[in-house]
């Protein structure tokens, strides 16, 4: 035996795009034309945040939603942050900033042209939805200061700190947007609140919301026709682009329920970058934001070892409808405030806990791994509370990695590839053992 | 036929391999210095253990032949020595001719015939120097790694050259070492083994024709040795042929370490060195619930169950401090020996406070406190302490310890840190 041996490249197999994929980037590159032509339109532009997002509210009012994460992550996944983020260092931020926030402070010093290439309007409107994340706070602060004289309205929302959405905290924000909220909306978009209008969004919201549960449901299956994270995070963009409440969002979940509903029938593994997987050999449920600036090769060390996430934590950051909340037509912003307290970053450790660890054994994962991103403060605070507690529950493999939202500086392909080895291991350990076991 | 299992652990400091035989013993060793090329590390390694094991088996099957004259295991002991010698000399000649080579090309012409010479006087002093700490077994804790073996004779007699020549001969060294590291140098097990005994014989002849006041100590197995010179290589050259051409076939293998994927060994032999330390520990412990691996360039707290199986790991591997590389910065930077740093820590008096355990301003505060006049020791029982204080922030995070506790790493070979770790183990 000598050690020298030359080594084999790896096949490239076809991207392979399903009728779901393209709908939705059609409906993106309609919202990203739309917005460039606000100008002309006359359609007023609202700065807003994911969780917490009052998408139907925006609708109602004939506004168009401006997402600064999203553009962040899709900066990322151009990987355009790197420079967008060393402008806004050098502009005064700090190195341990969210990188999202920095991405888009960065967008704004280079003429606020957006990841697709368009130039992206000024806000008319700064719509503060408050769940969870203290940055929002701040970065709304900066964003108040590079854009003078456009009015701020803020939803604050209180922590679910007991696991319990009391009536109190209902009504307290159904006030704020009563007396705050929409009193802004309506002088900015110069029309009448018409909740009439926006019982129409909300019931199309909750159509949406009935289908994205099923479509994330689907990975009870063995093998699981999805996965949850990494395809995961496509899937949730339209709901979380400011698509719910629309016909075209109803018609793309119904569209991805088939296709998933499809390949669930024929007993199919989820579909990656390089085609269906061969092999489904381990479940996950992760925890946390993915890395978008190297997410292929991030998603790559995972099907490669036929690991496929069968339930995310991050998945639920513009909502979470698995637990029977939907938006409610009956009930306008009594829902809207429902909503925004069940934010996943607004829920308190032991809930999170408890949803993960419903969700491990749910979904029958072999393991549980947390992604710590090194500038989110929102998730990574106690997360390896999260894991001690689930390990100690459970008995379950757990594994912790670390990587950053969309500064390519703080990703590792080696550290990372490293852990998720031992930890593909150590699973794959259990399983022999549970194997033996079985056996005699 | 007896099967044997090759196992290699491709670090990022050092490359280990290891050969057990059936019954699940360790009957070969071997180590090396990770250099650019891993796979020539790891094959050095592997050779190393394989011929480490081929004479551990020589000593097995003479059981009786060593039962009936015990300094037969004297004599395989310090056969193995010599042939570790002889095997450095043979690196040795090689690295010589590149020495030669890199003085043609980077040297001007007028300087060359200078620069020849003192490498022609300093390299027969080298081998020299070296030769006689294999013969004497005076290698003791230092560095057996042949850059290191090599390097530390080469520096001393450098230095008596006079100042003129030392930025040459460093450069020559620096520029010529890197190529023979990464470079497999073919040896001939059995011509070597036949040598070495020739070297022994003389050795003990030369022993023996000493007047007995100048053997330093009374030694019954030495004095045996030389009185049998003759006849102590008779029975050995028997098996030395049999075992020199015996095949070591590996029945199965595994691989671990950083450069693990670079081995070429199937997928399935693989394996992360997170497992491999905790199915060690708990192979030697089987109540351990607790790893610590402090290795050359990380640190690993992992929790570990009943069956040896990994339940959960912290790593830290952003940055080296408290690692095997820091302390070996550490003890360049005092210019001791990575061995004599955790001895020279525990006559620490007063143990100093260390702010920083990084390894790039390691020297800055080593150099300040210096200056403030506090001992050596109490400098590096300080270091050594926020070494543990650090590693038990890992161990923290990844759950505490949990029933039996076990330490491994090359870190774990260092008596301060065990000192250290007992008593953060006591404080609750």
């Amino acid at each position: 035996m000598s050690i020298a041996q030359p080594k084999a490249a790896p096949p490239v197999r076809p991207v392979v795009k399903e009728r779901s994929m393209v709908l939705q980037k059609e409906m993106l590159a309609d919202q990203f034309r739309a917005l460039t032509a606000a100008k002309e339109t006359g359609r007023k532009v609202v700065y807003t945040f994911v969780p917490g997002n009052l998408s139907e509210l925006i609708q109602a009012f004939d506004m168009l939603p401006v997402y600064p994460e999203i553009n962040a992550l899709q900066w990322g996944m151009r990987k355009g942050s790197a420079g967008l983020i060393r402008d806004a260092e050098n502009y005064g931020f700090s190195e341990d900033v969210c990188t999202y926030v920095k991405c888009d402070i960065g967008m704004f010093l280079n003429g606020n042209e957006g990841p697709t290439g368009e130039r992206l309007p000024p806000p008319d409107l700064l719509l503060l939805s408050y769940t969870g994340c203290f940055t929002f706070m701040k970065w709304f602060e900066s964003l108040q200061k590079l854009y003078p004289g456009v009015p701020t309205a803020m939803l604050h929302t209180p922590y679910v700190a007991d696991g319990v959405v009391t009536d109190d905290m209902v009504e307290y924000m159904v006030r704020q947007l009563r007396d705050e909220v929409i009193p802004k909306m309506e002088a900015v978009s110069g029309r009448r609140y018409d909740e009439s209008k926006l019982a129409v969004h909300l019931g199309l919201a909750a159509e949406a919301e009935d289908l994205i549960v099923k479509i994330f449901e689907s990975t009870r299956a063995v093998p699981s026709p999805i996965d949850a994270y990494f395809a995961g995070v496509y899937y949730i963009g339209p709901v979380n682009a400011g698509f719910r409440g629309t016909p075209a969002a109803v018609e793309y979940y119904r569209q991805l329920h088939e296709e998933v509903s499809e390949r669930a029938r024929a007993g199919r593994t989820p579909i990656t970058p390089e085609g269906e997987l061969d092999e489904e050999r381990f479940r996950l449920v992760v925890e946390g934001p993915p890395n978008w600036t190297h997410f292929r090769e991030f998603w790559k060390l995972f099907y490669d070892m036929g690991a496929v996430v069968v339930a995310s934590s991050y998945t639920k950051v513009g909502g979470v409808f698995d637990d029977g909340f939907r938006h409610d037509p009956d009930r306008p912003l009594e829902s809207l405030a429902r909503y925004c307290l069940t934010c996943y970053t607004n829920l308190s450790l032991p809930t999170r806990i408890e949803m993960l660890e419903r969700a491990i054994v749910d979904y029958r994962a072999d393991g549980f791994l947390i992604n710590s991103i090194k500038s989110c403060n929102s998730f990574s605070a106690g997360q390896l509370l999260i894991m001690r507690e689930l390990e100690g529950r459970l008995s379950i493999p757990v594994s912790f990695i670390e990587s950053d939202l969309v500064d390519p500086r703080y990703f590792s392909y080696a550290n990372i590839k490293n852990r998720l080895d031992s930890f593909f291991q150590v699973m794959e350990q259990r399983k022999a053992l549970a194997r033996t076991v079985e056996v005699s | 036929m007896n099967k044997f299992y090759l196992g290699i652990d491709l670090g990022s400091t050092t490359s280990k391999a290891i050969i057990v035989n059936q019954n699940d013993e360790i009957i070969g060793r071997g180590i090396t210095n990770t250099r650019a090329n891993y796979e020539v590390a790891a094959e050095i390694a592997r050779l190393e253990a394989i011929y480490d094991a081929r004479f551990a088996l020589m000593k097995r099957s003479m059981h009786a032949e060593i039962e009936a004259s015990p300094e037969l295991a004297r004599y395989i002991s310090d056969l193995e020595e010599v042939f570790r010698y002889l095997e450095f000399r043979t690196r040795a000649y090689r690295l010589n001719r590149q020495m030669a080579d890199t003085t043609a090309t980077y040297f001007a012409p007028e300087r060359q015939p200078s620069i020849l010479a003192a490498l022609g006087t300093v390299f027969a002093q080298v081998i020299a120097d070296v030769k006689t700490q294999y013969l004497q077994s005076a290698l003791g804790a230092k560095s057996q790694f042949f850059r290191d073996i090599f390097f530390e004779q080469y520096n001393a007699r450098v230095a008596e050259l006079g100042s003129g020549y030392y930025d040459p001969m460093m450069t020559l060294f620096d520029k010529s070492i890197t190529p023979v590291e990464n470079e497999i140098i073919p040896f001939d097990f059995v011509a070597l083994v036949h040598e070495a005994m020739e070297v022994l014989r003389e050795k003990y002849a030369e022993l023996a024709d000493r007047p007995p006041s100048r053997a330093s100590s009374f030694d019954p197995e030495l004095d045996l040795l030389m009185g049998n010179v003759a006849r102590a290589g008779d029975p050995i050259r028997r098996y030395i042929d049999r075992i020199a051409e015996q095949e070591i076939p590996i029945a199965n293998m595994v691989g671990t370490g950083y450069g693990r994927a670079l081995l070429p060994f199937p997928k399935e032999c693989i394996r992360s060195e997170i497992l491999c330390h905790a199915y060690g520990a708990h192979a030697c412990f089987p109540e351990t619930r607790t790893v610590l691996d402090i290795g050359g360039q990380d640190t690993k707290a992992i929790q570990v169950d009943a069956q040896g199986l990994v339940t959960s790991f912290q790593m830290n591997d952003r940055c080296a401090a408290g690692c095997g590389r820091y302390l070996g910065y550490i003890a360049d930077e005092l210019g001791i020996t990575l061995n004599e740093l955790g001895t020279t820590a525990l006559a620490s008096q007063q143990d100093a406070t260390i702010c920083s355990t990084c390894t790039v301003f390691a020297g800055a505060e080593l150099r300040e406190l210096q200056n403030l006049g506090v001992p050596r020791a109490d400098i590096l029982g300080g270091l050594h302490k926020a070494i543990v204080t650090r590693a038990m922030s890992l161990l923290a995070r990844s759950g505490g310890v949990r029933n039996e506790f076990t330490f491994t790493g090359g870190v774990a070979r260092n008596p301060a840190v065990l000192k250290y770790l007992d008593a953060a183990e006591e404080t609750p």
